[in-house]
């Protein structure tokens, strides 16, 4: 499909996608969205990128429908713990006898709630910070940066365990922590860009025509600087997955019996010896999903930042 | 005439991009002797990645073919990387539109002229310098001595054409190709450049090349002028005959340029024939 | 309509001090074009910029219709002086539809009636309604020079600050945009205030001009007096040479005093 030869003229949709002259603002769009489409699908590891990121939406979203058993009741402590991967039991079970396949398919709705309240909470402050800082400068940028410097001076690991430690462990504050200690580069980045593009022409002709410095920042500046720092964000998401496994791990992110995959890691180190199936399964799960956002975040770089590509 | 310089038969370059191949020079064809020849064109006409062709220059994923491009009886399509590199550089220089891109920006002017000279001509380090306080001389810098300890981020942009002009011409090449030398500059600056060039040039018999889209500034200092329009060449003709032009497209270059003398309003302006493309 | 008086421009402070226009003053009557000529570093660019808040005025006055200009512009003097750039390809942007190029203008101002008037923009800078979705990288560097132009006049402005309109295009595009330019003029009564680099540019398009060198006014004169050759000063004369294409045997050129 992808890669075929544009000798022969697009005819139907695609002609109309393609159209060098669009009738209306969505087919303008559309247009453009279907050009990045195409050199998206030129890129086959990002395609599996996004099929493993698709995968664990549609896994969280039907997690009732496809686990076979339940995630936190156990079935008999005395003949089925700590079974090793069998027909009945895909991924074998647990020390509380539970199967490990349910508790990863179920897990999958923490990490994505983790992925998708942090991008939610960290992307509009970066985002924010870095733009106005860039586009004012002056005082405010010393002093939004230097803010920034104080949050990018922590590791985020450390900052995390800190804000857990004083809001109390539980997976909504380790989701909280995250995002605080996860937006600084995104504001560095929006800095950056922003920089670039305020003394362009065409931000100095919306100054001429009146624009308030709002109306500038949001409509002009941050478009441009979103692609990168969606880029950047979902090249992170595998980081903020294995920061958000690693406080699990800890004993500070999910609290038992809750099935999140760094925790079930850290129950399964106990018997990483002679059970090994209870820690990898939910070591390879948090695996898969941390490359495939990776692979995701590469093809989207060279769709939406030619810049950087190569 | 003898043996010409540069012989140049149906060169072609092409790109191989995903959408599509397109072609940038379509069959071009021309000889050059020890002569002053510029070619014309507008944007997009094919004639920088002619004169990048004939130095081997041209960015992946170009291809270059042509029935014959021989430098001095060298096939330059099937000459060795190692005789190619002693040619470029040694006998056949190119000097590029902004001398603020082509200079390395750590090295001194005269530590690029030195190495320049070195790659092509064993010559120990103080004939080296000599040679290029010389040449730094030659393009009428006023401090030849002061010029050669400069960055180039130190020196105004017309100094740095002059620069790279000497580091260009050091080797003392029989064949210049020069794209564009002047339109980075100042007018007063480009025309001082010129006449450094154009000094340069007659004294040493060399071929030159000039690429430039200024039709007005070509056909006063060239010889004889081709005309590219879409990869391929419309005209070729004497620069004093330039008035005498057949081709409508060269016509129309001429007169849709406003003039001090006389005011013409409105502009003519060009209607592309898509004849001419063909 | 404008008049500018000793206009100083300063960049920075003590050793980065820079003088970038030093006590500059003209006068353009309505409905003139008048043009500011001069290489680069001249300070032309910067009495442009200075005059629609830019750049700072460290002295000096600018008045618009009678009255001086406030720091910042109001938006009354965004819909009286409008500005279009040298380089088509940095002043869209390359995000926004030439739609949404269009509007925003009218967004900014509350004006009704935005299809209406879009549609007369592109038809008055001679494009069809078939550009108004189009993206810039979808347009030609004329095309795009042609929509910049629409977006300056669709507040329907009475002066227009053109920075080196054509000096990014073809010769055959200047011409057709240097027509276009002309023909507005006439239409809408605008004034213009044209840089330029190219002194048979200004001349085309420009009653009076000013040649500027260094930051200073050098000498101001008429595009008759520069078609007959006459120009008292040596560096306007070094200019019209320097225009006329390159000659084997002419003086020495004026050198810069800068170096």
């Amino acid at each position: 499909m992808a890669g075929s030869p544009a000798l022969s003229e697009p005819t139907g949709w695609r002609a109309w996608l393609l159209s060098a002259e669009p009738h209306s603002r969505w087919q303008a769009r559309l247009g453009r969205f279907y050009l990045g489409w195409r050199s998206f699908t030129r890129n086959p590891l990002a395609v599996v990128g996004l099929a493993i990121v698709l995968l664990l939406i549609l896994v969280a979203l039907f997690a009732n429908y496809i686990a076979p058993y339940s995630p936190i009741v156990g079935g008999d402590l005395r003949t089925q713990r700590l079974l090793p991967p069998s027909e009945t039991f895909w991924l074998g079970t647990d020390d509380q006898a539970r199967d490990i396949f349910s508790r990863i398919v179920y897990g999958s709705r923490i990490t994505l709630f983790v992925v998708v309240l942090v991008s939610i909470i960290a992307t509009p402050i970066g985002l924010l910070v870095g733009t106005v800082s860039g586009y004012l400068g002056g005082w405010v940028d010393t002093v939004l940066m230097r803010i920034t410097d104080i949050f990018l001076a922590f590791p985020r690991l450390v900052l995390a365990l800190a804000f857990v430690a004083a809001l109390g462990p539980g997976i909504e504050n380790a989701v909280i922590a995250i995002a605080i200690t996860s937006w600084p580069p995104y504001a560095r980045i929006a800095r950056a860009e922003t920089l670039m593009i305020r003394n362009s022409d065409f931000i100095a002709a919306v100054k001429l025509q009146g624009a308030s410095t709002p109306r500038i920042i949001f409509g002009h500046v941050i478009p441009l600087c979103l692609s990168s720092v969606i880029v950047r964000v979902t090249l992170d998401m595998a980081g903020i997955i294995l920061t958000a496994a690693g406080l699990g791990f800890l004993g500070l992110g999910a609290q038992p019996p809750q099935p999140e995959w760094g925790a079930m890691v850290a129950t399964g180190r106990n018997y990483l010896i002679d059970q090994w199936w209870v820690a990898a399964m939910p070591g390879i799960a948090i695996f898969v999903v941390s490359l495939g956002f990776n692979l995701l975040g590469d093809g989207l770089r060279d769709v939406l930042d030619p810049k950087a590509a190569k | 005439m003898t043996k010409p310089l540069l012989d140049v038969d149906d060169l072609r370059v092409r790109f191989h991009l995903r959408t599509g191949t397109v072609e940038a020079v379509r069959g071009v064809s021309f000889q050059l002797g020890r002569e002053r020849l510029g070619i014309v064109g507008e944007s997009g006409s094919g004639k920088s990645q002619t004169g990048r062709a004939i130095l081997g220059l041209t960015p992946p994923p170009g291809e270059v073919t042509a029935k014959r491009l021989a430098f001095d009886g060298i096939d330059l399509l099937t000459a060795s990387k190692r005789t190619l590199r002693t040619l470029r550089g040694g006998r056949i220089s190119m000097v590029m539109q902004d001398p603020k891109y082509s200079l390395n920006p750590v090295m001194t002017i005269g530590e690029q002229i030195v190495e320049a000279y070195q790659a092509h001509a064993k010559a120990g380090r103080r004939e080296a310098r000599d040679r290029a306080l010389a040449m730094l001389e030659a393009v009428k810098m006023r401090d030849p001595a002061r010029v050669f300890s400069l960055y180039p981020h130190e020196v105004s942009g017309g100094m740095g054409q002059r620069a790279m002009i000497a580091m260009m011409l050091v080797t003392d090449p029989d064949l210049l190709i020069a794209d564009e030398p002047t339109s980075a500059l100042d007018v007063t600056v480009s025309m001082e450049v010129l006449r450094i060039l154009d000094e340069l040039v007659t004294e040493r018999g060399m071929g030159l090349i000039f690429i430039s889209h200024d039709l007005k500034l070509v056909s006063s200092f060239c010889d004889r002028v081709l005309v590219m329009y879409a990869g391929r060449v419309v005209e070729q003709l004497e620069a004093k005959n330039l008035r005498e032009a057949q081709h409508p497209y060269t016509q129309g270059l001429m007169r849709c340029l406003p003039t001090l003398k006389d005011d013409v309003r409105p502009l003519p302006t060009l209607n592309r024939d898509p004849a001419w493309a063909q | 309509m404008l008049d500018i008086q000793n206009l100083q421009v300063v960049f920075g402070t003590g050793r980065l001090r820079v003088d970038a226009v030093k006590d500059v003053s003209f006068h353009v009557e309505p409905g003139a074009a008048y043009g500011l000529v001069g290489e680069s570093g001249s300070g032309k660019s910067t009495v442009l910029r200075a005059i629609c808040g830019l750049a700072p005025i460290t002295a000096g006055r600018v008045l618009v219709e009678g009255r001086a200009v406030t720091t910042p512009r109001g938006k009354d003097f965004y819909r009286t002086v409008q500005m279009v750039f040298q380089d088509p390809y940095a002043s869209l942007h390359p995000r926004h539809t030439v739609d949404r190029t269009l509007s925003e203008p009218l967004a900014i101002h509350g004006e009704k009636d935005q299809e209406a008037r879009i549609l007369q923009a592109l038809r008055e800078v001679g494009l069809g309604p078939s550009f108004r979705f189009r993206y810039p990288h979808q347009l030609s560097g004329g095309q795009r020079q042609r929509i910049a132009i629409a977006r300056a006049l669709i507040l329907r402005p009475k002066v227009l600050l053109l920075d080196e309109p054509t000096s990014a295009l073809d010769a055959s595009v200047q011409a057709e945009i240097l027509n276009l330019l002309d023909d507005l003029r006439r239409k809408m009564g605008l004034t213009y205030i044209l840089v330029s680099h190219d002194l048979a540019v200004v001349a085309h398009l420009c009653e009076r001009l000013l040649v500027m060198r260094h930051g200073e006014a050098v000498e101001e004169t008429t595009s008759e007096a520069l078609r007959s050759g006459v120009a008292s000063n040596a560096y306007t004369q070094s200019l019209i040479q320097a225009s006329q294409g390159f000659t084997r045997d002419a003086k020495e050129p004026v050198r810069s005093l800068a170096g």
